[in-house]
């Protein structure tokens, strides 16, 4: 089946403040299922910022794939991508800091038409630069099929989805034939060093659920992929990242269309984890969108809550003092960053 | 619809104390104790208790287990060749016991 984005469909989804009314009245916001009643129980007073760390640039919703869970409502029908202009504004700001390290994401951040300038220009930077790379794009046009190379050249560290090491599980989440491509794309990085050992070139995967269910241990299931892939198609990688599906976008749609939103959603918030609470991943980075917004985390960007501040939540304003200790916009989305063993863009945090 | 299993009784599991507190938070630790990471893996032991479930045949275990697997990294293939096994020795605990009929077939046969 053909999955399109939300928006393409207008689904009442699309539009996020429809999104923030369903999370927010099906589990009451209001009282003791409220996340910030959570925190506050957890010993928290305000989730804060402790220091920016990542700089995370959501290069635009274009993507090759149009996966069913996706929380940025992706897919070859999203138009929605950075301009240069705005690139540029990211760079003049990155220049007069010294926050470490840049990630990269998208929908598919290589087809930007920019992509390869800005990362040529972010270079120039010297920070850590990773990409949130799909695998598939790597395959889907001859123009990107040195794409192993160009990670190679620029040292980024790439970072890529596969929801499991079998076919089944990944195309029923991700499309039809993206598990054979995704094998193939994993054994040209490794062939251009990517995930060996020595090379210095960091290739990591990302595990999340095909469906309605918490990641396991992130640990174990490192070993299941290390064990397999290299048993069954020769492919080695660095790390694995579980990943929690957040009720957002496409994966909201498919929690309430299947019946599981109410049990997902008692399931994040009995899960909670006081002690995932301080390494949310919004305590360590900003978010800006492909039109320079800034949010506290991808997340937000999509549910379209800014940073709080709204004399500051553009690029063009971008203040350092004040985001390095902004108060975190939340809502009952954030269960998704505190259950179990807790989730962020860099898998379990506790 | 009136039935005598109620999905949302599971969530219930822990009311069972209200009768009797002592033995509840008894039965709870061990059990929370079992399922911890032993000698045997936690996702070892989820396949067991899948396994089990359906041996003793408790819709509640089998949608707990089901879920508990999955969140363990279990493949659907895993999952399935656990029932199997759990099949199997429910079959053949009847088969073998075919060697009793015969026993007494044969003892009071010509
Ligand atoms: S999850 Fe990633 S690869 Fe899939 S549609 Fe969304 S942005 Fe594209
Ligand atoms: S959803 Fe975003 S704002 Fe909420 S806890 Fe997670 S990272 Fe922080």
């Amino acid at each position: 089946m053909i999955v399109k984005s939300l928006k393409f469909r207008n689904s009442k989804l699309a539009d996020s403040s429809e999104q923030i009314e369903i999370l927010q009245n099906t589990i009451q916001d209001s009282g003791e299922d409220n996340f910030s009643n959570y925190i506050k129980r957890s010993g928290i007073e305000k989730l804060t910022s402790r220091k920016i760390e990542i700089f995370q640039i959501n290069m635009g919703k274009m993507c090759n794939q149009t996966c069913k869970h996706c929380h940025v409502d992706a897919g070859p029908d999203r138009k929605e991508i950075m301009t240069r202009e705005t690139m540029q504004m990211c760079l003049d700001k990155l220049f007069e800091t010294d926050i470490p390290t840049i990630d990269l994401t998208g929908g598919a951040p290589e087809l930007n038409p920019d992509f390869r300038w800005f990362v040529t220009e972010l270079k120039k930077l010297n920070r850590h630069i990773m990409v949130r790379c799909n695998l598939t794009i790597i395959l889907s046009n001859p123009g990107f099929n040195d794409l192993p190379d160009f990670f190679a050249e620029n040292n980024i560290e790439v970072v890529s989805s596969l929801p499991y090491y079998q076919k089944i599980n990944t195309d029923r989440q991700r499309g039809d034939g993206v598990f054979e491509k995704s094998i193939k794309a994993l054994q040209m990085l490794n062939e251009r060093g990517y995930g060996k050992q020595g090379s210095g070139l960091i290739l990591n995967l990302v595990y999340n659920p095909s469906g309605a269910f918490l990641p396991g241990p992130q640990h174990s299931l490192e070993n299941d992929f290390k064990k397999e892939l290299m048993d069954k198609y020769g492919i080695v990688f660095n790390n694995l990242f579980t990943i929690t599906n957040m009720p957002v976008s496409r994966f909201l749609e498919y929690l309430i269309d299947s019946g599981n939103y109410v049990d997902y959603m008692e399931k994040l918030i009995t899960s909670f984890n006081a002690a995932a609470v301080r390494n949310v991943m919004c305590t360590n980075t900003i978010s800006i969108g492909w039109d320079g917004y800034l949010y506290d985390c991808d997340f937000n960007q999509m549910l379209d809550m800014k940073v709080k501040d709204n004399l500051k939540d553009h690029i063009s304003n971008f203040d350092l003092n004040y985001l390095d200790t902004r108060e975190i916009i939340t809502g009952q989305h954030c269960f998704g960053c505190t259950a179990g063993s807790g989730s962020s863009c860099g898998g379990a945090i506790s | 619809m009136e039935t005598y299993y109620k999905p949302e009784d599971l969530k219930k599991f822990a009311d069972v104390a209200e009768f009797d507190g002592d033995l509840a938070k008894k039965f709870f630790e061990y059990y929370g104790a079992v399922f911890e990471e032993g000698a045997l893996t936690a996702r070892e032991k989820s396949l067991i208790a899948l396994a089990v479930a359906h041996t003793v045949q408790c819709p509640y275990c089998i949608d707990a287990y089901s879920h508990d697997a999955l969140e363990k990294g279990c493949s659907e293939e895993q999952m399935m060749e656990a029932v199997h096994v759990s099949t199997a020795i429910r079959g053949g605990s009847s088969l073998v016991h075919g060697v009793q009929m015969m026993n007494h077939v044969k003892k009071v046969s010509m």
